[in-house]
């Protein structure tokens, strides 16, 4: 019997390596797994990649995890907000390193990591400091930007409803990145807030399909 | 000659959204056009963050945290409206799909090029977001600004000394003194504010600009 579903956020977050590439869901607080994060910070695995539209906020969740030291480097589009003094302190000491992403290219890296697409061209970027360096093409009449995926370890990421399968629906804009990281990931790992039978998900209205999800665990709301 | 105000700005813009369109209003100065779209013309507002279909802020105490704009503040949903992954959401606008977007901006070149996301100080920590993907993915990109800075220099520049945003991709400005398109021939004013002459326009601004 197939049964994705784990009893706390410890087991959940079992075997993380050092030196993993993480994404995290989340855009501002909606869809941000706090739970996850919380525990991959209890888990204690260092040297990490995080992915993430942010560079966290306040004090917890992703400005925790960054607290710990525990991330080598980011890879967002956003990472200066006016309460992102966790990031801003490491990065002006030199603490962390920063790959700065449009936000697009950024969820295109990441669906083209779970689509198998080796490489894209996109006009996004192009004539700009952060094209500085890239391959270049005019295709179309248009100016466009190679661009490559980004592939992870682990993604952490926040649903509504899961199932043993893994199958997900996800609630409002807190859905933002969490069906392609799951996509992009090798070990896939879900919050949910509730979990149903199998069957029990209107397969019309599956979001993400379990063969993306590896561990779902149930958290409150 | 009287300067518009922020909402002047803004009600001028709503008045080329047309009944229809799919727009994106970006943070800040551009968010205001959504207040002063008319009763009744129906507009789909796009969010990045994905959501199509946004409605006006919820009335206090009806915050949804997981109901959010790309500015991060709590919205609603319009009957009709959907939600969407990042990489949806992006393609609508990398791929076409919408109307307009209204972009801030810090200076726009009067061959339409935008540099709207970083001052490039040196002890300034960049963040993008979708700026770049807004400024090429739209059919057509307007940007709504002060015309002068605080010091008085235009932001309508020969050149624009900012890093870019996106190159050749402005359509029109909005400024707080006048309406001006973005031609292969060069700038156009369609519009100005009472009192001012074109002449006095072109001298505030130092670039070369004919009325339409």
């Amino acid at each position: 019997m197939i049964d994705k579903i784990c009893t706390s956020v410890q087991a959940a977050l079992a075997g993380i390596a050092d030196g993993a590439t993480v994404m995290i869901g989340g855009f501002g607080g909606a869809g941000q797994p706090g739970e996850l994060i919380d525990a991959l910070i209890e888990q204690g695995a260092r040297d990490l990649v995080v992915v993430n539209n942010n560079a966290g906020n306040g004090e917890t969740g992703l400005a925790a995890l960054l607290k710990t030291g525990r991330v080598r480097k980011i890879i967002c589009s956003f990472p200066r907000q006016v309460d992102s003094q966790v990031f801003d302190g490491l990065y002006r000491a030199g603490k962390i390193e920063l790959e700065l992403v449009p936000q697009g290219n950024l969820a295109e890296r990441i669906r083209a990591a779970g689509a198998g697409i080796g490489a894209f061209f996109t006009p996004t970027g192009y004539g700009t400091p952060l094209a500085d360096g890239k391959e270049t093409r005019e295709i179309g009449g248009r100016m466009q930007v190679l661009e490559y995926p980004i592939h992870a370890d682990v993604a952490l990421i926040k649903a509504e409803r899961g199932d043993r399968w893994g199958n997900l629906t996800y609630r409002m804009t807190a859905r933002n990145f969490g069906p392609i990281m799951a996509a992009a990931a090798k070990l896939t790992i879900a919050s949910v807030h509730e979990i149903v039978p199998l069957g029990e998900m209107d397969p019309e209205s599956v979001v993400t399909p379990g063969l993306y999800v590896q561990r779902v665990v149930k958290v409150p709301r | 000659m009287k300067k518009l105000d922020r909402n002047q700005m803004a009600a001028r813009v709503a008045r080329d959204i047309p009944e229809g369109a799919v727009v994106n209003l970006g943070i800040g100065l551009p968010t205001l056009v959504a207040n002063h779209l008319p009763q009744g013309r129906e507009v789909l507002l796009h969010s990045e963050n994905g959501v199509l279909g946004m409605g006006p802020a919820p009335a206090a105490g009806h915050e949804d945290w997981d109901l959010i704009n790309a500015g991060k503040q709590p919205v609603t949903l319009l009957p009709g409206g959907s939600f969407f992954h990042h990489a949806d959401s992006f393609a609508m606008m990398r791929g076409g799909h919408l109307d307009f977007c209204v972009l801030g901006a810090f200076q726009v070149s009067v061959s339409g090029d935008l540099a709207n996301w970083h001052t490039g100080a040196p002890d300034a920590i960049p963040a993008v977001g979708g700026a770049m993907d807004l400024a090429i993915g739209a059919k057509k990109t307007f940007v709504m600004m002060e015309h002068l800075t605080k010091s008085g220099e235009s932001k309508i520049v020969p050149v624009c000394t900012y890093p870019l945003t996106g190159v050749g991709c402005v359509s029109r400005i909005y400024t707080d003194l006048a309406t001006i398109d973005i031609t292969p021939q060069g700038l156009r004013v369609l519009d100005m504010v009472e009192g001012l002459s074109l002449e006095e326009l072109v001298r505030l601004s130092g670039v070369p600009m004919q009325q339409a």
